[in-house]
């Protein structure tokens, strides 16, 4: 709900790429209640570059959605994406033409804003998955989560973070691509996702590598998203308020227990920190009777019978 | 098992007439929170009964900041913990004393 | 804001939690709990295995109104420990059965809200104690005119655990109403498995647990009197278009049941899976009934005379 009302609506974001994940899962089953409520429709998630993601069948249905450009495809799709050549690239005969090498330059270059999760993140906000744990791939989020500086075409929102950003030069407008890291500040087992130095970093030195491994650049991430409010690092203007505008959205971590209050609420009135009740959002509303979906099987359903789940996410 | 027990005095009474109310579920990941009008003023007393040990820290922020949020004076409240994160266990004891708002 | 998630919001039996189906089935405000969690009737086991407790051990009972209908009422939470019956929470069902039995003053319906995995293991014998004299009181409460009516739609389905049979429980009752999601069966899956190996019965095969346990294929083959929606409202209004039309629970009726099942084994009793059952009841296309809609598969099971007849 956060990020629909505080960024997708404030920026009037169009164009976007989601990272896989519940939180964009989420976000793509809300559009059709709360962002119905909102009256977004038509107004912001119009373009994807995405794979054919079953979970945004209901937008798609509740008309929101009028083109998605897929980097590849998604088991048990095949029948929904034929029936839907209005929406998808489909070919002569029907099928799905994806296209991982262009639909990576549309993420670069042609969409408003990147969304994605992630499993820690430091106080600069640079983000990784890398943990004393585990080792994933990043996917397509390095990216995806990128702003490509050069020359680009020009969009409102595109154009609005641009002057949001405090290191903006009036005479020289220039965009900036919105790149959000929406997280909860625990992980599984109480792990804290906000952390003074990356599991990456210690990971590097250890095994002698060359770069550390970094998903998404802190200098790229414009805003944090947790259940404690929204952190939007374009207008933080210097190391220092970024770290606390960081902190000040890392709940009860450690590192969010370690904020300078002061600050943080001094940052909170220039609107650098906003929270829930600041954008009128109840957190007590906040319940899974209003995804537009509550199963895979509501998926089908929405599909018109057109999606088939492989076997394991049944339960009928 | 893990026990906590906090005492605070809050700034106001919860409001509200319900004798005692109920919320959430003892489930991986959930807690449940039991609170009852029992005590004098604004005391409040909140016990935390948590199958995962080491986060009294924790707990205790997150008590204090709720304390201060949303003044539950008079309530005594009783915590199941299943292992909850701390954003859920704020929801919670927000949604409880919503709950404990009503007239009956 | 608030038009937004009234309008939106529907209350769907699987996700609610136990306390959420009492609070929408019954009429606002009718509800009395009985031994509520401020009691703190825990279990006096669980401390043993460093598990933590539920102030009502995983079990709601009370009386309230449907539509105006004074009932007594029992919902377990599937949540909590998989809603299993421990010492504290099968005393707490068996009380209300037999609070119903001997006092012709208390409501004559009683409504068991079923989410349970069967015997809590951590307590084993008292649990499987508890399990037995819940049966038996629901029978008793039934001999002394008492109507009990199953609801099975949540998490974790009407299982019994080992010997000990909860699926028999909801068979006990007067009628039973099952949704999809809802499962019953007196062996788990898993338990299936493990004695009978996994070429026999592959427990994660999801499908399978739900073509054979599911709610569907219970209220196809006769297990089941109705079949609901994934809805609070879906469950309470089937649940009162049955309360005119129980059996009576007499020998006869037991007898009728025991020739109907003895039928049911002859004629089915060599089919490996549900669909060659629903082949052999003349059902058309009987690889999709597992896709069909609710109320498409409404029209079907009443439709058939396997499903629908007193002596289930």
């Amino acid at each position: 709900m956060l990020a629909i009302k505080g960024i997708y609506a404030e920026y009037g974001i169009q164009r976007l790429n989601h990272g896989i994940g519940f939180g964009t899962a989420a976000i793509e089953l809300l559009l059709p209640t709360f962002g119905e409520s909102l009256g977004l429709k038509g107004k912001v998630a119009t373009h994807w570059a995405l794979n054919p993601h079953p979970a945004l069948i209901p937008a798609i249905e509740s008309g929101w959605v009028k083109q998605i450009h897929c980097f590849g495809s998604e088991v048990g799709m095949d029948d929904y994406i034929r029936a839907r050549p209005d929406v998808f690239f489909n070919g002569s005969d029907g099928s799905l033409r994806s296209n991982r090498a262009f639909c990576q330059t549309a993420g670069l270059y042609a969409c408003d804003m990147f969304i994605g999760s992630t499993l820690q993140i430091d106080l600069a906000g640079n983000s990784s998955t890398v943990t004393p744990e585990r080792i994933p791939g990043f996917g397509g989020a390095p990216n995806m989560g990128s702003d490509a500086h050069g020359r680009r075409h020009a969009s409102d929102a595109w154009l609005k973070a641009g002057r949001q950003a405090s290191d903006a030069d009036p005479k020289m407008a220039r965009g900036r691509k919105l790149v959000v890291q929406v997280l909860e500040t625990f992980g599984e087992k109480m792990v804290p996702a906000f952390v003074e130095q990356l599991s990456s970093v210690e990971f590097a030195q250890r095994m002698k590598l060359e770069l550390v491994p970094v998903m998404i650049y802190g200098d790229d991430v414009t805003h944090v998203v947790t259940e404690e409010g929204i952190a939007n690092l374009l207008i933080c203007r210097s190391a220092e308020e970024r770290e606390q505008a960081i902190r000040g959205v890392a709940g009860f971590t450690d590192v969010g227990r370690a904020r300078d209050r002061k600050m943080v609420e001094s940052l909170r009135d220039r609107g650098v920190i906003r929270r829930p009740e600041d954008l009128n959002i109840d957190p007590l509303n906040a319940n899974r009777q209003l995804l537009a979906a509550r199963s895979v099987k509501d998926l089908v359903g929405w599909s018109g019978g057109l999606y088939r789940p492989p076997g394991k996410f049944r339960n009928w | 098992m893990e026990i906590l027990e906090i005492h605070q005095k809050a700034a106001r009474r919860a409001p509200g007439d319900k004798s005692h109310g109920i919320t959430g579920v003892v489930a991986s990941g959930d807690l449940e929170v039991l609170l009852e009008r029992l005590l004098d003023g604004t005391e409040c007393e909140v016990n935390v009964k948590t199958s995962v040990e080491g986060f009294g820290d924790v707990w205790r922020a997150v008590v204090n900041d709720f304390i201060e949020r949303h003044s539950p004076g008079g309530l005594r409240i009783s915590i199941n913990d299943g292992g909850a994160r701390p954003e859920t266990v704020s929801l919670r004891l927000a949604q409880g004393v919503r709950l404990m708002e009503a007239d009956r | 804001m608030n038009n937004a998630f009234t309008k939106y919001r529907t209350w769907s039996w699987y996700e609610a939690t136990a306390r959420e189906r009492v609070a929408n089935l019954l009429d606002r405000g009718s509800f009395t709990e009985f031994i509520g969690p401020e009691k703190r009737e825990i279990s006096p086991h669980l401390a043993l295995f460093d598990l933590p407790e539920a102030f009502d051990d995983g079990i709601i009972v009370g009386r309230g109104t449907v539509r105006g209908r004074d009932v007594l009422l029992a919902a377990q939470e599937g949540r909590f420990m998989g809603g299993t019956f421990g010492e504290v929470h099968g005393a707490k069902l068996v009380g209300l059965l037999r609070y119903a039995r001997d006092y012709q003053d208390a409501p004559r319906v009683v409504v068991l809200l079923l989410d349970t995995g069967g015997v809590r293991l951590q307590e084993a014998n008292v649990g499987e104690l508890a399990v037995s004299e819940v049966i038996r009181a629901v029978l008793e409460a039934r001999m002394a005119g008492v109507t009990v009516i199953a609801m099975v739609g949540g998490r974790a389905g009407c299982f019994g655990g080992g010997g000990i049979v909860v699926g028999i429980v909801a068979g006990c009752c007067s009628r039973i109403v099952i949704s999809e999601q809802g499962r019953t069966s007196v062996s788990g899956p898993e338990v299936i498995e493990t004695n009978m190996g996994v070429e026999e019965f592959d427990s994660r095969d999801r499908p399978l647990v739900w073509r054979t346990t599911g709610g569907k294929t219970r209220r196809l083959l006769g297990g089941a009197d109705a079949y609901a929606e994934d809805s609070i409202d879906s469950f309470r209004d089937v649940a009162i278009s049955l309360l005119d039309r129980i059996p009576a629970f007499d020998l006869d009726t037991m007898e009728k049941e025991h020739a109907r099942l003895t039928q049911r084994l002859e004629k089915f009793g060599q089919c490996h899976d549900t669909p060659e059952i629903w082949k052999a009841m003349g059902i058309a296309e009987p690889d999709r009934i597992a896709d069909l809609s609710d109320e498409d598969f409404n029209q079907i099971a009443q439709a058939q005379k396997e499903a629908n007849h007193d002596a289930r």
